[in-house]
């Protein structure tokens, strides 16, 4: 299976794209989320939420509803949404890969966040194409190599030395 | 499957504790929470129900240091061990690193072991992973149990692809931080590797 890599352009185009969101549907923080639990990329509030408990509960929500989906015989339910007394929650997928969630109070409305996010999927989507051609290139450039093929055992050990 | 972040420079991966109902995943977890820095840890998040037994999962990151310039993260989940939940079971494989097996030393949950080696290897090759190649540990656990069995017939019965072996009392910590770092290796070699 090939690992998800990152790069600095392509963070920037989705942290940018993020924060249009963020701006656009008024919402308190914007996170995209890789399926298997790792944040990508964030943009509004953040600091005021664990970031990585959310990123991996969220996964979880996600992979267990696509799982309640399968069993009814639909594909996938691909929008959730919680509602809390102030703050909300807007899930939904992207690019088949990602998960793009908005957090949102009663600044804005389920119906502006649904809207904006309908948006911010395609320009999302366009970036995760990029992002899959651009490894398909560097995947098949000898000239790349990855700064970990040269890891050593001491490197690793030291990681486990405390 | 490992995130590896250039913009951030970090390395993401991801291990899951397998094994038995009552093994003892959640506790080596809880022993690494008890015994890691804050600095070098997150919450911990334990989905159970209200007798304390894992009703999805239980979710613990951890900071080991940087490695070539890169922040490296271990992402640890357990799944719940009761037969009936391997439904979730299969969910929290998704994307999986590497594979530590808690093994529950105790003669009556031998067959329970052999089991859940065997479901383990079925939901691997359902996300497309074969336990032959995937980073693996093996733990036997509660070694201190009267009733534990000798570690070479739990060996010849448990042991896939003579993966490292490691005896275990994850209460009291004894083998739980062997483990990890044995699996922890493993994976790292396999990122030089590609």
């Amino acid at each position: 299976m090939t690992d998800f890599v990152l790069y600095d352009e392509e963070l920037s185009a989705l942290e940018m794209a993020l924060g249009r969101l963020f701006h656009d549907a008024n919402a308190k923080a914007v996170f995209l989320i890789d399926k298997n639990g790792q944040q990508i990329a964030a943009a509004g509030e953040t600091e005021q939420f664990d970031t990585t408990s959310l990123a991996s509960l969220t996964a979880g929500n996600v992979a267990a509803t696509d799982g309640l989906a399968k069993l009814i015989g639909e594909r996938e339910f691909s929008v959730l949404f919680h509602e809390g007394q102030q703050d909300h929650i807007h899930i939904s997928i992207v690019a088949k890969r990602a998960i793009l969630v908005v957090i949102f109070d009663d600044r804005s409305s389920l119906g502006l966040v649904r809207l904006r996010v309908k948006r911010a999927s395609g320009e999302l989507e366009s970036i995760f194409e990029t992002m899959a051609k651009k490894d398909g290139v560097r995947a098949g450039s000898p000239s790349t190599s990855s700064p970990f093929s040269e890891i050593t055992d001491e490197d690793i050990d030291a990681l486990f030395s405390e | 499957m490992t995130f590896i972040n250039y913009a951030a420079k970090e390395i993401n991966c991801k291990i899951v504790y397998y094994g038995p109902g009552l093994c003892g995943k959640t506790t080596n977890l809880q022993y690494i929470y008890n015994k890691t820095s804050p600095d070098a840890k997150g919450k911990m998040i334990s989905l159970a129900t209200e007798t304390d037994r894992t009703l999805f999962f239980d979710f613990l990151p951890l900071d080991l240091g940087t490695i070539r310039g890169f922040t490296t993260r271990f992402h640890l989940y357990t799944v719940p061990g009761q037969v009936f939940y391997d439904a979730s079971r299969k969910l929290i494989l998704k994307g999986v690193d590497g594979v530590v097996f808690v093994a529950d030393s105790q003669e009556s949950r031998m067959e329970a072991n052999v089991e859940s080696v065997r479901n383990l290897e079925q939901n691997l090759q359902e996300h497309g992973f074969e336990l032959k190649s995937i980073p693996y540990a093996l733990q036997f656990n509660k070694r201190d149990l009267p009733s534990a069995v000798a570690t070479d017939e739990m060996y010849r019965v448990l042991n896939y692809k003579r993966e490292p072996t490691f005896e275990a009392v994850a209460t009291d910590g004894r083998g739980v931080f062997d483990t990890l770092k044995s699996v922890a290796k493993q994976i790292l070699i396999e990122l030089r590797k590609k």
